[in-house]
């Protein structure tokens, strides 16, 4: 529901009419959830569903235009996305480099690959009541919570992506007399790039989620802890707001990632759909 | 003749199958000179890319000795160009960069040759376009310019032009012409046309197949550019294709026994 919402306002910029197949192609896009939301809006005016569980979309606009003015929403949202991107930048950090020294050296893959195997198994979840011992409800345990999250995808498809280096080019690479620096330098690392962009996609989908239960937890600041604020209160509609938010940021982040992605990977010949 | 610039003396090669050792190659002998431009050609499984890898020093495990300029061959590297069926380009880099490789295109001298080499293989204006830009000739004429960047004692082509139609490939025959003629690069340049062979090749190498062993050495003493229509050209194909021909029967044989 909240996506579709967000589909909304991302499809209004490409309303503009740089052709009319993209109006189109844009115009099916909204059909969907601009239907669900007319017949939102109806259902919730005729009380056929209930405004406690279900608030209208126009009473979810007021109450977003509340927290927006007071300021409280902003300052919320901007403790949850450092908290992500702490926490990304940290796993993900990591996970590159370690996906890197795994994927390079055969030995570090046997020394390391089982334990970080191992760690993967668990869930964040199981780890959160440690956590929270070790480092206190602080600001530690999130982001060390959301680097957990995000170090996995970044570091597998880092280390898939090496692997999958083509034999051939390594042969071009010995016929070429590159040395040892050069082989990881220009071609492991730029082969490896398609995989690594996708971890970090993945991850940073990850930090994003890892944060709602980092700040649902424990946490006296954030949009999670302003969402299960406003549970308790019963105050649905800011659990809503919480929500299209989180979508909102998430497709954000996840389109700039996307458009990076575009740029380094512009050599690709594949199927564009 | 002065000191051959490669010799290749009694090598042998096997390789250990599932169904036993294969004999690739036996007792191959042959010199090359400075400047010479050798065709290889053979049917296929005769062992003709394997003689071009164990030249470039990307096949090991042979017994017989391979020298260039005197020195055994211990490994790949760049005094030994090799183009391979396919163009091998890096993807993700411009053709530019593809042809600088591992060498930094910043500096003066390395631009200055990577621009001559675009001028040599024809592919001006296409210097920032990516390897999927391309056509299969112009990817692969790119490769040659890779390999003519490092200045190597030999140019080893496997089949480069296999994968291309008929009027690319002679394109490209009177491209790798028209650099041999100004470099004067050593070339050795596996085929299985025997058109081809004959049109590019001082000497045309036969192998025959099972095990790879050299059938004869065609001296091909026309006059460069050559014009496959000539009479003497059809006189010197006919030589090579008699020569390919029995090699075909004594396959036929093997494969009788089977």
């Amino acid at each position: 529901m909240a996506e579709r919402t967000v589909a909304v306002g991302n499809a209004g910029k490409t309303g503009q009419p740089d052709g009319p197949g993209k109006v189109v192609i844009a115009g099916l896009g909204l059909l969907l959830p601009v239907g669900v939301l007319i017949l939102w809006q109806i259902l919730g005016y005729y009380g056929v569903i209930s405004e406690m569980l279900f608030p209208t979309p126009y009473t979810i606009a007021q109450s977003f235009i509340a927290l927006a003015s007071t300021g409280d929403l902003w300052s919320n949202l901007r403790i949850s996305v450092v908290r992500a991107l702490s926490g990304f930048l940290l796993g993900g950090g990591l996970g590159l480099f370690f996906g890197i020294l795994v994927g390079l050296f055969r030995r570090s893959e046997k020394l390391l690959d089982p334990s970080l195997q191992m760690i993967r198994m668990i869930p964040s979840l199981a780890v959160v009541p440690l956590f929270i011992l070790w480092f206190g409800i602080g600001e530690e345990s999130k982001v060390l919570l959301i680097a957990k999250g995000a170090f996995f995808p970044v570091y597998i498809n880092t280390f898939i992506g090496i692997r999958g280096t083509d034999n051939k080019l390594f042969e071009v690479a010995r016929v070429l007399g590159f040395s040892r620096e050069k082989q990881i330098v220009r071609l492991v690392l730029p082969a490896a790039v398609p995989n690594v962009m996708l971890g970090v996609r993945l991850s940073l989908g990850l930090s994003w989620l890892g944060l709602v239960v980092a700040e649902l937890i424990a946490s006296t600041s954030g949009i999670g802890y302003m969402m299960s604020d406003a549970r308790q209160f019963a105050d649905t509609p800011v659990v809503f707001v919480g929500i299209i938010v989180f979508a909102a940021v998430g497709l954000l982040s996840d389109t700039i990632v996307r458009l990076i992605e575009q740029h380094l990977l512009r050599w690709r010949d594949s199927y564009q759909g | 003749m002065g000191e051959a610039l490669l010799s290749i003396t009694e090598l042998n090669k096997h390789f250990d199958t599932a169904g036993g050792k294969v004999q690739a190659l036996e007792d191959v002998e042959l010199e090359v000179q400075e400047g010479e431009f050798i065709t290889v050609i053979g049917p296929s499984g005769c062992g003709k890319s394997t003689l071009l890898r164990i030249i470039a020093g990307l096949d090991t495990g042979y017994t017989g000795s391979v020298t260039l300029e005197g020195a055994a061959i211990s490994g790949p590297g760049i005094d030994k160009g090799f183009i391979f069926q396919e163009h091998r380009l890096f993807p993700w880099l411009t053709v530019e960069k593809n042809i600088a490789s591992d060498l930094p295109l910043g500096r003066p001298d390395i631009r200055q040759r990577v621009d001559e080499l675009v001028e040599l293989v024809k592919l001006g204006g296409f210097e920032k376009s990516y390897p999927r830009e391309l056509s299969g000739g112009m990817a692969q004429r790119v490769a040659i310019a890779r390999a003519l960047l490092r200045s190597p004692k030999v140019l080893l082509l496997d089949e480069p032009f296999g994968a291309l139609d008929a009027f690319t490939r002679a394109h490209m025959q009177a491209v790798l012409l028209d650099i041999w003629r100004r470099n004067r690069t050593t070339m050795i340049f596996v085929t299985h046309d025997i058109d081809e062979a004959v049109f590019l090749g001082n000497r045309v190498v036969i192998l025959e197949s099972r095990p790879g062993r050299i059938r004869k050495i065609v001296p091909i003493d026309l006059p460069y550019p050559r014009t496959k229509t000539t009479t003497s050209f059809q006189e010197l194909r006919l030589k090579v294709l008699n020569y390919f021909e029995k090699v075909d029967e004594l396959e036929l044989k093997d494969g009788a026994g089977i």
